[in-house]
């Protein structure tokens, strides 16, 4: 990329942030803060110790949950996915849940946790959890037979045909089902700490609107909550760069 | 009948037969197929597109249970797949996680270190694939890919290899060159080859035998016996009269 493609979206943001600036300082009406407000309100939260500690919090409990989701989603489906019947009588099950925001969740995880990390855990532990399950099911089914047979021919243990064959083939699409799923974690565990917990950047949200209308922490808040979401998407996908991984994204 | 003495019969397939049922509708892909195949010989199954030669095929290497009768390897019943036979496959069968290293010694994992690293570099070398053994399939073309699936599959030392069309995909000079070093390593490796094809040219070029088959049900129409030694001149009153003579059994007229 040259370094006037890479600057342009920079240039972009810029020129949205200079609009936002004009926008707040001619409006009559306090509608949001100006983007200095939010530097202003970032610059507090770092002085108080509180950017890192409400990051991490939140940084935390999507990794807890994601791992613990990604811990059963992933050998689940591919014992689904490798054995139709299986696939076959739990299927219904899972569609059925599937859909079941896991926000829809939130009442159950209080009742079951009380309010506190474990009820988030377990909320972003659902997000999480359908996602991967459904999308190892899809990678595992969508293997070719030429490989498993080819595994099969070269004398392969079934355990082998699972760790030689099976895993690696399946890893690109899985790799693209966690980044997706990472996303999600994401999402709900600002959802999660609004209503369960009293840290993490979802709760610096609400308790920045009720504890005095500091609309300039709420936008501050959010947009910390867009760049460590990049940050962590920007990971994930340097994951996919990997040679020995990077096979399906080419042209086989 | 064979011509070569019953203890030289590699595999003998006895009354093959192959139904498949789908939906209800059960359609007949082989009927009665037999067919001997002597140690270290070179057999083609010749015939049209779709006509149930790769079912056979697959009968034999152990990936399909006949309906009826059975098939032979040394005198035992085939039940499985055995890396004693390998199969080399229609669609490109080479891993695409592992480099040309990875791939050939994939079916290596019983021997120690040193014999593996020995083994990968003689056929790695057999197939013309040195320089390229850190690289991925992917940076491959179509007939380095081939090469490297017969290169991983010679690293077993198979009896038998098994080919379902492995050229198929290729552009007709490199397919040309795949035949040169097929037979190349056939004489070097003596295995016992069978090797399905729709091509007729393919079939009289690299076959000690082709068995012509029929359409559905597929059954084997005729053994023709090859006997122009290696290698071949494709313009030889011999080579054009063996080729002539497959164009009339399978029922093509010489012109375009």
């Amino acid at each position: 990329m040259s370094l006037l493609a890479r600057l342009r979206p920079i240039a972009f943001i810029a020129a949205l942030l200079v609009l936002w600036q004009i926008a707040v300082s001619m409006s009559p009406v306090h509608i949001l803060p100006g983007p200095w407000g939010v530097v202003g309100a970032i610059v507090e939260l770092i002085q108080h110790g509180l950017l890192v500690k409400y990051a991490v919090a939140s940084l935390f409990r999507v990794s807890w949950g994601f791992a613990l989701a990604a811990l059963l989603a992933i050998p689940l489906g591919l014992t689904i996915g490798w054995f139709s019947r299986a696939e076959m009588a739990l299927n219904p099950l899972i569609q059925i849940l599937r859909p079941i925001s896991p926000l829809a969740w939130i009442p159950i995880a209080i009742l079951w946790f009380g309010v506190g990390d474990l009820a988030s855990l377990f909320l972003i532990f659902v997000g999480c959890f359908f996602p991967l399950l459904l999308t190892t099911i899809s990678a595992v089914q969508s293997v070719p037979a030429v490989y498993v047979n080819a595994g099969r021919n070269f004398g392969l243990s079934p355990a082998a045909l699972v760790y030689r064959v099976l895993y690696p083939a399946v890893i690109p699409q899985l790799i693209v089902g966690l980044r997706i799923t990472l996303g999600i974690a994401w999402l709900v565990v600002v959802a999660a700490e609004m209503i369960a917990v009293n840290s993490g950047l979802g709760f610096l949200i609400v308790d920045a609107r009720n504890a005095g209308n500091r609309y300039d922490l709420v936008v501050a808040g959010m947009v910390i909550i867009g760049l460590i979401g990049l940050s962590i998407d920007l990971g994930m996908r340097s994951l996919e760069r990997i040679k020995s991984l990077r096979w399906s994204y080419s042209e086989e | 009948m064979p011509s070569f003495p019953v203890e030289q019969t590699k595999l003998s397939a006895e009354h093959i037969g192959m139904v498949f049922t789908r939906d209800g509708k059960s359609t007949n892909v082989l009927s009665d197929v037999n067919l001997t195949v002597g140690r270290g010989e070179f057999l083609c199954i010749l015939g049209p597109s779709g006509c149930g030669k790769s079912t056979l095929l697959n009968t034999m290497a152990g990936f399909l249970s006949p309906s009826s009768g059975e098939v032979r390897i040394d005198g035992e019943v085939v039940r499985s797949p055995d890396p004693r036979r390998i199969f080399v496959f229609q669609e490109r069968g080479v891993f695409p996680w592992l480099t040309v290293e990875g791939n050939v010694g994939f079916g290596l994992f019983r021997l120690s270190r040193a014999e593996r690293a020995q083994r990968i570099a003689h056929y790695v070398q057999l197939v013309g694939l040195e320089g390229f053994e850190k690289a991925y399939p992917a940076e491959l073309s179509g007939g380095m890919k081939q090469r490297l699936e017969v290169a991983r599959a010679l690293a077993v030392n198979p009896d038998m290899l098994f080919l379902d069309e492995p050229f198929g995909a290729l552009d007709s000079i490199t397919r040309l060159t795949m035949r040169r070093e097929l037979l190349r390593i056939w004489e070097a490796e003596k295995n016992t080859i069978i090797f399905v094809t729709h091509d007729i040219d393919e079939a009289v070029q690299l076959a000690d035998r082709v068995a012509v088959m029929t359409d559905r049900p597929a059954t084997i129409q005729q053994i023709v016996e090859i006997d122009i030694p290696h290698p071949r001149d494709m313009g030889s009153p011999r080579y054009l009269e063996l080729r002539h003579g497959i164009f009339d059994q399978l029922g093509l007229a010489h012109k375009v």
